[in-house]
């Protein structure tokens, strides 16, 4: 898998960036990883609010309620979407999954949030494993449609089950039990105290939470598993001919991206305290694919920035009243047409695109070959 | 499971499942027929045909006309669909130069294009629930449902054959859909543009090479499928009488799941796949209760491409004859 040159594409370009940290030494690598750690956790600072949040919100709770959440779930989705090449457009079946696990378990068995925590992440897996089993012998938009069909299917049954209250939802989710009082000296944080007045704590397990999965799923990408998926995105039947168990490969990045959907739901649940149906309308799914593809599929910092300006435009904007979703809208179109390959697109992927062939087919085949032909 | 209700209900679920089938097919078209030229989800078709409820609806409410029967109801839904078709085909039309030309002209990604595509579709909801609707319909800027806005079909029963009885609009929609289909079919197959779709379809470099105008094509593409989501939603209006700027959500998903269940991007497989959703999902509901019927549509397409993984007729504009 040689990057081979993104060359030729005019406009912006991080390349130059790029070969400066590829050369960077591992100390310094370290020093940057812990320098944008302690960016995340001084965000929910007031001085960066002021300007971030509209005046009347609290910016804490924007970080936590969208901004952390959203980021969790495009990197999640990025293992389906942007590493393994398989089109889902019902991921927030998982995150429901997730939720509705920690509603069930806590109200009704009065688990704790950690236990949940752990039997959520399981049970979003299955899911994945249980959807895709069937399904994974689909190619591409078979695939999106089966996904999509998948997370109606989760949602109408929460809807319609008495179990789970129908649309009314489950109430009462109890908040994770405090690890401890301790106090951060100087500024007036509990970070590690759940409840309903602050959000702080709530980002600051989001920030973990993100920190493991991007760890995590960095770690796979340069593994035997990512090689794999790169090859069943770039070539399935090349990649079977050459003996990469692609059904198994494709399984694992459903379950690996269901399991991260999955934690998101848990956090969600218990921030919220409670959960109904239309907390997970296929709205979501298309919001955080539409994050993967917007910061670069494929490429983790490009995904995380693209979930944070997809989450943070719609509520910063709120201004605008009912011509905010209007404007989103079209600021998507727009964007798409600007940068079809996201804001911040992998150095691979961007050779890829330059060759006229994105990972999953291409639209290019017509409108190229016009313009060429017709010169 | 209530079986006794599926029994006694049996001829109405199936009449009502053809007639809902029947626009399911009509919109299902508008997908595959974009799918087939250009391998490409159009996410925001579903708006197109809630544009056309709208514009069905504008028709009625201007001719003022109200307790329609006979062969003036024909007229009245001809008209509306003539109208509905033009708008939506318009809408179609300007969507594709607007949200998909300019990703075609760079050759992005077909991922790109479906954002593109959702964006799309969320600036069609925008406009009518934020402009559109309150300016032209009086109607106050609430983001509900405008239930049965404007009545106009007067419902007899045309046809009575002891437990089976139709009635007149079920008849007009499910006629009007299999004469547009048939109309369609005829294009396709017969006409030069036709030939020019198919052949894109196919190849499309090597269509360009024989002189193929594909930005022709493309056009030609969207404007079909969108007049005939707009006729759709002329008949899908002269069933439910209302319109709703997120109308097209369900629906369209409904429908792109009917042209994926026939076979996605044959032409054929739409009619099948849509009648077969259709009357599966009206089964459905008079089986479990009409809450369950979106999941046993969706189950149904799992299942159906479990056992046949491109769909009940196969896929391709060519190769069935389209």
């Amino acid at each position: 898998m040689s990057g081979g040159n993104g060359t030729g594409r005019a406009g912006f370009s991080l390349d130059p960036l790029r070969d400066r940290w590829a050369a960077a030494p591992g100390w310094a690598r370290w020093v940057v990883y812990l320098l944008l750690v302690a960016g995340a956790l001084l965000l929910p600072s007031q001085a960066i609010g002021s300007f971030m949040a509209p005046s009347d919100t609290d910016w804490p709770t924007m970080l936590s309620d969208e901004i952390g959440i959203y980021v969790l779930l495009a990197i999640g989705l990025n293992v389906v979407v942007g590493m393994a090449g398989l089109l889902d457009l019902g991921y927030v079946a998982f995150y429901a999954v997730g939720g509705y696990t920690i509603a069930i378990f806590a109200t009704k068995y009065h688990w704790s949030f950690w236990e949940t925590l752990v039997l959520s992440i399981l049970f979003a897996a299955l899911a994945g494993v249980l959807l895709g089993a069937p399904t994974l012998r689909l190619r591409g938009d078979y695939l999106a449609i089966v996904t999509l069909g998948f997370g109606e299917i989760v949602r109408k049954t929460a809807q319609n089950m008495n179990y789970v209250n129908g649309p009314r939802g489950v109430q009462g989710i109890p908040h994770p039990p405090s690890l401890t009082e301790w106090t951060i000296p100087g500024l007036e944080v509990q970070p590690f105290k759940y409840g309903l007045l602050d959000s702080r704590p709530y980002y600051y397990l989001l920030v973990f939470f993100i920190v493991i999965a991007i760890i995590f799923v960095k770690r796979l990408e340069r593994s035997r598993v990512g090689r794999a998926w790169a090859s069943i995105r770039e070539d399935e039947d090349a990649a079977e001919l050459m003996g990469v168990p692609t059904f198994k490969f494709k399984l694992a990045a459903f379950a690996i991206g269901a399991a991260i959907g999955g934690s998101g739901g848990v956090v969600f649940a218990a921030k919220q305290t409670s959960i109904n149906p239309d907390n997970f309308q296929f709205m979501v799914s298309a919001l955080i694919l539409a994050a993967v593809v917007l910061g670069g599929s494929g490429n983790i910092p490009g995904v995380v920035l693209g979930a944070f300006v997809l989450s943070w435009l719609p509520e910063r904007f709120r201004f605008l009243a009912d011509y905010r979703m209007l404007i989103f809208g079209l600021a998507l179109v727009v964007m798409m047409i600007f940068r079809p390959e996201g804001l911040w697109p992998s150095r691979q992927r961007k050779a890829e695109f330059a060759e006229g062939e994105g990972g999953m087919g291409s639209l290019a085949g017509p409108g190229a070959a016009a313009t060429e032909v017709t010169k | 499971m209530h079986f006794s209700d599926f029994i006694h209900q049996f001829w109405p679920s199936t009449i009502d499942g053809l007639s809902l089938g029947a626009v399911y097919a009509l919109v299902a078209l508008g997908y595959t027929m974009v799918y087939g030229v250009l391998r490409l989800i159009n996410f925001a078709h579903a708006d197109i045909f809630m544009v056309g409820t709208f514009a069905a609806m504008w028709t009625v409410k201007t001719m003022g006309v109200s307790n329609l029967g006979g062969f003036a109801l024909v007229g009245a839904i001809l008209l509306s669909a003539v109208v509905a078709g033009a708008v939506s085909g318009g809408g179609a039309v300007v969507l594709e130069l607007l949200a998909y030309r300019p990703l075609r002209k760079r050759g992005a990604s077909r991922l790109a294009a479906l954002i593109s595509a959702i964006g799309a579709s969320i600036v069609i909801e925008q406009l009518f629930a934020t402009i559109v609707v309150p300016r032209v319909f009086d109607l106050p800027k609430e983001k509900g449902k405008i239930a049965q806005a404007y009545h106009f079909v007067h419902r007899t029963d045309l046809i009575d054959l002891g437990p089976i009885k139709i009635s007149n609009d079920r008849v007009i929609i499910f006629v009007g859909a299999i004469l547009i289909m048939v109309a369609l079919d005829q294009f396709v197959n017969r006409t030069r543009l036709g030939r020019g779709i198919r052949a894109t379809a196919q190849d499309p470099e090597s269509a360009v090479l024989m002189g193929v105008d594909i930005d022709r094509v493309v056009t030609a593409t969207f404007l079909v499928g969108g007049v005939m989501a707009g006729a759709a939603a002329a008949l899908y209006y002269a069933r439910f009488e209302e319109a709703w700027y997120f109308a097209g959500f369900l629906l369209g998903i409904k429908a792109f799941t009917a042209a994926v269940l026939g076979g996605i991007g044959n032409i054929r497989g739409a009619l099948v796949g849509g009648i077969a959703l259709g009357v599966f999902e009206s089964y459905g509901s008079s089986l479990f209760g009409s809450q369950w019927k979106d999941v046993v549509a969706f189950s149904v397409l799992i299942l159906v491409l479990m056992f046949r993984p491109t769909g009940i007729l196969g896929e391709s504009l060519q190769q069935a004859r389209a």
